[in-house]
């Protein structure tokens, strides 16, 4: 039965063409928090290591409210990584997530101030307007792609940049808060309902965002690799002459990724202000969840599933790093620095795509070897 | 004499597939050795290991009687080994000049030596007769000049090993005779040449030796001028082949194809580059067009299919004006299309080749319910396709097209558009850069389409091919149909005078 599943395992590696991109993704993670760990020898060797045990572990500190808080943190990064590997799949790069997730959060928070009547569908209408709004902002670069052949990169930057600053103009006309020089809060019934309304012993802030999250993780996967609708997006996004011969309507393809894209990018804008204590500020800058996504997005390789997993893990490090705040010397910008090392090593995933093939063509028996 | 290069015992494998399997070659200093086998036989693999693209699971590689130990494409050209690679690797935006010095820029204090690299091509070019302009760029230079600037390559780097990986299988007719006189003039300057090829031909023409390669085992080396030709077929293929194929008088049926003065644009320039053609497609025919690349066939079949839009002019199908149909709805409405490039329309490259079988139909009833695939049908099908067509891969349904060779990947495109039943067949060089097994395969799959009263519309450049199956033939030349023909009343040589434009008649459909 042992030796059964080990040749099985031995088969996984040698033919699936996913096993080498899994275990480069692993040698970034593992990189990223080498790198971290040098880092904090470097400051304070005496406590490098429980620094790097807090980091890895202070998901698991504090209970069930540790690991909710784990999974809230990375909400938001999960519905940025999907809006980003969603619109990849097609051959687009997304990097406007910022932009529809912004303009998706006006929506939402606007939504959430004003429109109480809704009741107990307050929240649902909230995120519902966020995100329509989001995809509307995605569907801009895709017009712009399909019909005059914008690159998307050029137009979702300029995009960001709109929206950004539309959206101070909008915050400042409609739903300013004078005294905190923010944004309103919304009403309570457009919060999204906390899980430990649901079972009481649980005492994180983890809420209906993560449901959210995982219903967007499984509805992506799905038409990603069991529809023809998924087909289509990824036949165009892999060789759009070849789609065009096959009668593909590429256009019409490029246009609803963008949108699609949009919109879970503007869902993420929902999660993260219809929250109680956080509100949209009017800086000028950039929201830097968007940018999170892309790498996140590259370090799970692109699929909805691998993005869940990934995200999963940014919001473990989050956590971490608060602990390693609480409990060490070392400030949280080692996680910072943690994850900006596996952003670049997964842009290297390619080369290391290459270098675990070549290991495992020498490590695994010949004999391992299915031949068909 | 020590042969310059000695391959011994060598063996690769990919996940899946033995691609080298214990191959031993000998290269003579001065030779020109041909490397003969069928798509997939293992002949690209081999010239990669020589050339440090692959690292080798067994065997070893002596140059000049020394072994040595090729971990990159440095260290081959350090040992003045240089390749002419199946699909160039030249950079369209750069000039030809900039594509040769890259990689290997002589510097002074950080700047190039531009003009003496300048002078150092001008010179090689004047030595070895490889006519070009430096300062021309990539993508304004034709596939065959590109394929001069490849071999500049190797020759700046003083390479006097030269592997060429099949470089006729884009040349016209013309070129081939020009490409092989540039190899005569390299050998006589002392250089030795690994020629890749499986076109009998022109191993006979220019090759001194031979070796001959099957499903990746080394099936030997011969002397070229102490074997006939279908000896060297069926070393090739493992059987005998039959050069002929039979052919029985065409009947020809309804017309269901009809170009009424077509006329289509280059989206560049805006010129017409099809004028005014008109022709018409019987069921139960071969209509071969004929002509030198360029000549505007490309075109005429985009304007055909729907991938370039036709600027004036009616395309008939079936009787119904199809002139601003969709590419799908004139898919639907019976074109199959194999294209002329099977790479760019063709496949998608990183869909598995069950992805691959249904790139038109997915949306067809039988592979999805309410939007969600029927993955087993979709299974089945694509390996029926298999089976029939003969398409050999490592994984089968689940090979990345990518990863097939360039006659498997053909044959899967055959087949794909075959097996969904249109009546017409629109077939451009079909049997481009493949060997005579699948020639002979895709000859007689195109008879049996017609026998079975289907329109086959052929583009060819080979005349050979546009002889033999031919019912009927029209020559284009700079856009316009200047002859028609009937195969039995007419030669090679007179197609050619209509094909290089020096004799024109006027066509009536
Ligand atoms: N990089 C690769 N990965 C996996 N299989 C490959 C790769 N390159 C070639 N092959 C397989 O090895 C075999 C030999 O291919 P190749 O050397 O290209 O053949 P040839 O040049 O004789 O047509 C084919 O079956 C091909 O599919
Ligand atoms: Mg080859």
């Amino acid at each position: 039965m042992k030796k059964w599943s080990m040749q099985g395992f031995f088969k996984w590696l040698n033919n699936s063409e996913s096993s080498t991109k899994v275990i480069s993704s692993i040698i970034a993670i593992l990189g990223g928090l080498l790198v971290g760990f040098l880092v904090m020898l470097a400051i304070d060797p005496s406590k490098a290591g429980i620094g790097l045990w807090t980091i890895l572990t202070g998901t698991f500190r504090d209970g069930t409210r540790s690991f909710g808080q784990t999974i809230h943190y990375s909400v938001p990064i999960i519905l940025t990584g999907i809006s980003v590997a969603f619109a990849f799949r097609t051959g687009l790069f997304n990097i406007g997530a910022t932009g529809q997730l912004t303009m998706g959060a006006f929506a939402a928070v606007y939504v959430g101030i004003n429109w109480t009547f809704l009741g107990p569908l307050h929240w649902i209408v909230a995120v519902i307007a966020g995100a329509l709004v989001g995809a509307l902002w995605g569907s801009i670069p895709g017009l712009l792609k399909a019909y005059r052949n914008v690159n998307e990169v050029v137009a979702s930057i300029m995009l960001n940049y709109i929206g950004s600053f539309l959206s101070i103009l909008l915050i400042k006309t409609y739903i300013y808060n004078q005294e905190l020089a923010r944004a309103l809060s919304p009403a309570a019934s457009a919060y999204l309902p906390r899980l430990s309304q649901l079972i009481t012993t649980h005492r994180s802030s983890l809420n209906f965002g993560f449901i959210i999250a995982l219903i967007v993780v499984a509805v992506t996967h799905i038409i990603l690799n069991k529809t023809t609708f998924g087909y289509q997006l990824k036949s165009v996004g892999f060789n759009r002459d070849a789609s065009r011969y096959a009668g593909i309507n590429e256009k019409r393809n490029i246009i609803l990724a963008m949108t699609i894209s949009g919109a879970i990018a503007g869902i993420a804008g929902a999660t993260m202000y219809l929250v109680p204590g956080r509100l949209m500020t009017i800086e000028s800058s950039l929201l830097q969840e968007g940018f999170t996504g892309i790498a996140i997005s590259l370090l799970g390789l692109s699929s909805p599933i691998g993005v869940l997993f990934a995200g999963l893990f940014y919001g473990a490090l989050e956590m971490g790093g608060f602990y390693l705040q609480v409990t060490t010397r070392f400030v949280p910008q080692i996680i910072e620095i943690i994850i900006a090392v596996i952003i670049y090593f997964s842009a290297l995933a390619l080369f290391f795509q290459k270098y675990v093939q070549f290991v495992i063509n020498k490590v695994v028996p010949e004999s391992e070897v299915g031949h068909e | 004499m020590i042969p310059v290069i000695e391959m011994r015992n060598i063996t690769k494998t990919f996940p899946g597939i033995k691609a080298n399997d214990n191959v031993s070659l000998e290269l003579r200093p001065g030779e020109i050795h041909a490397l003969l086998g069928e798509n997939g036989a293992g002949k690209s693999t081999l010239m990669s290991v020589l050339f440090g693209l692959y690292p080798l699971d067994e065997g070893s590689i002596l140059v000049h009687g020394e072994e040595v130990e090729i971990k990159n494409p440095n260290d081959a050209n350090k040992l003045g080994i240089g390749m002419v690679h199946q699909h160039f690797k030249l950079l369209d935006n750069f000039s030809v000049l900039e594509n040769i010095i890259l990689g290997f820029e002589d510097t002074h204090r950080g700047f190039l030596k531009y003009d003496e690299a300048h002078q150092k091509v001008i010179a090689l070019s004047e030595k070895y007769k490889l006519k070009v302009d430096p300062d021309a760029l990539i993508r304004n230079i034709s596939v065959g000049q590109q394929q001069r600037v490849e071999i500049l390559k190797m020759l700046y780097r003083d390479a006097d090993i030269l592997i060429f990986d099949e470089p006729t299988a884009v040349l016209t007719p013309q070129e081939i005779d020009e490409l092989l006189n540039i190899m005569r003039n390299l050998t006589e300057e002392g250089k030795s040449i690994i020629l890749i090829t499986h076109k009998l031909k022109e191993i006979r023409m220019i090759a001194d030796r031979c070796t001959i390669l099957r499903k990746g085992k080394g099936i030997g080396t011969v002397t070229v001028k102490d074997v006939t030709n279908e000896k060297l077929a069926e070393m090739m293929v493992g059987r005998k082949v039959i050069f002929n194929v039979d052919k029985g008088p065409s009947k020809p049926k309804e017309i269901v194809l009809e170009a009424e003065g077509l006329t289509v644009f280059d989206s560049l320039t805006r010129q017409s580059v099809v004028k005014d053609v008109s022709f018409k497609l019987r069921e139960g025919e071969i209509l071969t067009i004929a002509g030198i690349e360029g000549n505007g066939q490309t075109e005429l079949v985009y304007g055909l299919t729907g991938l370039k839009p036709i600027a004036s002019g009616k395309l008939l199908l079936h009787g119904e004006d199809a002139t601003t149909w969709s590419i799908k709805k004139r898919n639907e409405e019976g074109i199959a299309h194999i294209p002329e490039d099977r790479q760019k329309y063709g496949l998608v490259l990183d869909f598995s080749l069950e992805n691959n079988m249904i790139l038109q139909q997915y949306n067809d009833s039988r592979f999805h319910h309410r939007g969600f695939f029927k993955f087993d049908a979709i299974r089945d099908y694509a390996e029926r396709i298999i089976e029939k067509y003969d398409v050999r891969s490592g994984k089968g349904p689940l090979t990345y097209a990518r990863s097939m060779s360039g006659g498997n990947q053909q044959k899967a495109i055959l087949g794909r558009e075959i097996e969904r039943q249109t009546n017409i067949v629109i077939a451009v060089q079909p049997t481009r850069g493949l060997d005579v097994g699948a020639i002979e395969f895709i000859h007689n799959t195109l008879i049996k389409l017609r026998d079975e009263g289907k329109a086959v519309l052929l583009i060819s450049l080979e005349l050979d091919e546009v002889m033999t199956l031919s019912d009927r033939i029209l020559v284009m030349y700079e856009g316009e149909l200047v002859g028609a023909f009937d195969p039995k009343k007419t030669d090679e040589y007179e197609l050619g005078l209509y094909m290089s434009g020096s004799k024109k008649t006027e066509v009536l459909s």
